[in-house]
């Protein structure tokens, strides 16, 4: 106790400092977050909800339930929970796989010596400055079954026309696809600055051994890569396992329920129908942690030094 | 604790409410003032007529000001219950599908216009829109709109196909979807892959969503089944066009206006965006019949329309019930039928002159099979379940299947009814 209040009295004024960022953070995080805990513990929705509207005054009759919307979610009886959890995993993996591929590809390019390497750049890196609403409105047009192009292009060509944004399948390749095109453009810039900060002396001494190509990448550029491309895939698990913005934008609410991932389905619950505010709550609950299992786990995994630097 | 909480939230949302708008309790002049009015209708052919209403309103009551907006049809019931329930960016007047009225009116969003000149001649309304307005024996709404489902057709096409006269049963509409495709080159139909335009089918069958004087929840009865297989057959077989599940309402009205689909299933509402259309330069290329009757003889369809309606939180109520009665008039709906072809909700608004409209006569004929909407708060949340079930089946999951699932999410919306 006195330690602390001589930690107190020889640190106040840090203490003054990041207080307003505290409650700031307490305001905008916290207080959501535990709301939402709350209503994940109750059978909270639209009608027994408290809500002040101009004269009436209606009065909360929700009640505590406990740990049941979790038990009802989680044992399956609500019937959507591991469906939508699979399509995640898979949807989240493949626009990683693909991401950290094609960016890796582009960054190797771009790093060579080459005419016009900043046109390039700045090409490559347009579909990430776009706001993400603006090309998935722009996609949504060109894969319409019947005006889009990709289905005109393809029609010119002798082929059928697909069913882009309809057939539950190729909805979910269409998300992919242009989750991929809005994703590349990061990994390439992180991945560049990377190859970038690898010393050139690396290389020199490898090829002074006699090296090839194939053994400069596998056992220079990997391993020089490897905390850069740790951060960007952790990262990039997390924002693609929730992004929203796609998959809401592109097949909308209606329609392709199979092709929701679990941030979307969590949103349609609390937002359409009568709105189901504590089963919402639970699948926000549930999301947040998976990935704080996640973040963990991948963090312990990369933290311990014995697997550093080898395989 | 859970008290706790609540007070806390109360106590936040009078200091916000307080800090807000200050003073809000005793407006002074409240037919003065700032109105906000949330418009649906459709932003390129509709809005401009009512967006000329309000310029003739503000003209007239230079005290009130109108801050028109347009919110797309399918955003409007969300948005509203988000802002509502907030407390906080809902408009003062709000224009609101006829399914929508009773469930914002049994939230506690809405505020009981009897006895205000909202609706002062409440008498002339026509019964079936007046009925959608109200709740618990209150009047929540004017009767700006009413509508049904009508089966459109290309008379250009038919004549093509050599089809003389519209199908009278859906039995009849897919021969008649088969010539189109075989003789005039083009898809005969276009479904829009949507609960509500699935109605026509049910009610076709003698099925419905629901059996409310009992509490049953009937739509996966044997004759609801038979109903959707009918809609299913015609996708199915290549009578009707495969619809997209995405912009499905959009794609049906591109292709019905180039020509490249003989016949939809749409409303009054559409005609203005339909004449806009190369194959419908001359309006007499539409034609408008009842939608077609099921294997029990009769047709049915759902009858739709708008209210005006005014929120329950809002400061100018007086200047707010005085927009509404200006936009319902007589004069005003019979303007704006005249100008785009929709139904209005007054019998005095029928004048000879809007009952030589073309499209207002045929879909007058079309009224009487319109069925009334369910009576329910839920009526319209119904739908969106169903909807998901209805793309399900369409792209090839057995009816029964997607229907039995449908039930399941209307049992979780009824609690207490009784499910087959």
């Amino acid at each position: 106790m006195t330690r602390l209040r001589r930690g107190f009295d020889r640190h106040w004024y840090a203490y003054a400092m990041v207080a307003p960022v505290v409650l700031v953070l307490a305001l905008l995080v916290l207080y959501p977050l535990a709301r939402g805990l709350w209503f994940s513990l109750t059978d909270a929705n639209e009608s027994n909800i408290g809500r002040t509207i101009g004269p009436n005054h209606i009065p909360s009759t929700y009640d505590f339930v406990g740990l049941d919307n979790y038990w009802h979610i989680l044992s399956g009886a609500e019937g959507h929970f591991y469906p939508v959890l699979g399509w995640t995993v898979t949807w989240t993996l493949v626009c990683v796989a693909l991401h950290y591929g094609f960016g890796l590809g582009l960054a190797l390019l771009l790093n060579q010596r080459a005419r016009f390497r900043t046109g390039y750049r700045i090409m490559l890196i347009l579909p990430w400055a776009v706001p993400p609403f603006v090309s998935v409105f722009a996609w949504r047009l060109l894969l319409n079954g019947q005006e889009g192009i990709v289905n005109k292009a393809l029609g010119g060509l002798g082929l059928p026309a697909v069913a882009w944004l309809s057939d539950p399948t190729w909805q979910k390749v269409s998300v992919i696809l242009v989750n991929t095109w809005i994703g590349v453009p990061f990994m390439m810039v992180a991945l560049l600055g990377g190859l970038q900060s690898i010393p050139a002396e690396l290389y020199e001494a490898a090829e002074m051994d006699g090296a090839s190509a194939w053994h400069r990448f596998r056992y220079v550029t990997v391993p020089s890569l490897r905390p850069i491309s740790n951060t960007v895939i952790l990262l990039g698990c997390i924002w693609t396992f929730n992004q929203f913005a796609i998959i809401f934008l592109l097949v909308g609410q209606a329609a392709g329920a199979s092709s929701q991932i679990l941030v979307t389905y969590a949103y349609q619950l609390a937002f359409s129908g009568v709105r189901d505010y504590s089963g919402s709550a639970t699948y926000g609950a549930l999301i947040l942690s998976l990935l704080l299992v996640f973040a963990v786990v991948y963090k312990r995994r990369l933290g311990s030094p014995a697997k550093e630097g080898t395989a | 604790m859970r008290r706790g909480i609540a007070a806390a939230a109360l106590a936040l949302a009078v200091a916000m409410t307080g800090a807000g708008c200050g003073g809000d309790d005793k407006p002074a002049d409240s037919d003065s003032g700032t109105i906000t009015w949330w418009d649906t209708s459709d932003a390129t052919t509709e809005a401009p007529t009512y967006q000329a209403l309000v310029a003739e309103f503000q003209a007239k009551n230079p005290k009130i000001k109108v801050n028109y907006v347009n919110v797309p049809f399918s955003d409007a019931e969300q948005k509203f219950k988000t802002a509502a329930q907030g407390g906080s960016g809902a408009p003062d007047v709000m224009r609101s599908d006829v399914g929508w009225t009773p469930a914002f009116a049994a939230q506690g969003y809405l505020l009981p216009l009897d006895g205000t000149v909202a609706v002062d001649q409440a008498a002339d309304f026509l019964a079936g829109p007046a009925g959608t307005a109200k709740y618990d024996g209150k009047t929540y709404g004017a009767p700006q709109v009413t509508d049904t489902l009508g089966l459109l057709y290309n008379k250009a096409l038919f004549a093509k196909a050599g089809i003389t006269a519209a199908p009278a049963t859906w039995a009849e509409l897919k021969t008649a979807a088969q010539a189109l495709k075989a003789k005039a080159g083009v898809d005969g139909v276009y479904l829009n892959p949507d609960s509500y335009f699935l109605l026509p089918f049910l009610y076709g069958e003698g099925a419905n969503l629901v059996d409310v004087p009992n509490k049953k929840i009937t739509v996966n009865a044997p004759e609801a089944v038979k109903g959707v297989e009918t809609a299913k057959d015609l996708v199915a077989s290549g009578a009707a066009a495969k619809p997209a599940y995405t912009d499905g309402y959009a794609n049906m009205q591109a292709a019905f206006k180039d020509g490249k689909v003989g016949m939809i299933i749409n409303g009054p509402w559409s005609a203005a965006d339909i004449f806009s259309g190369k194959s419908f330069q001359d309006k007499a290329n539409l034609g408008i019949a009842p939608v077609p009757a099921g294997s029990s003889g009769k047709a049915g369809a759902p009858v739709g329309g708008h209210n005006l309606v005014v929120y329950a939180g809002t400061t100018h109520a007086t200047a707010a019930e005085q927009f509404v009665q200006f936009m319902t008039s007589a004069t005003t709906e019979a303007s704006t039928a005249a100008k785009l072809g929709t139904l209005p909700a007054r019998t005095s608004a029928y004048t000879p002159e809007i009952t030589k409209n073309e499209v207002i006569k045929s879909f007058q004929q079309a009224m009487a099979v319109a069925q009334p909407r369910i009576a329910l708060p839920q009526a319209s949340d119904l739908l969106g379940p169903l909807s998901q079930d209805y793309v399900k089946i369409l792209q090839g999951e057995p009816a029964q299947a997607g229907l039995d699932n449908s039930a399941k999410e209307f049992a979780k919306l009824l609690p207490g009814w009784t499910a087959p």
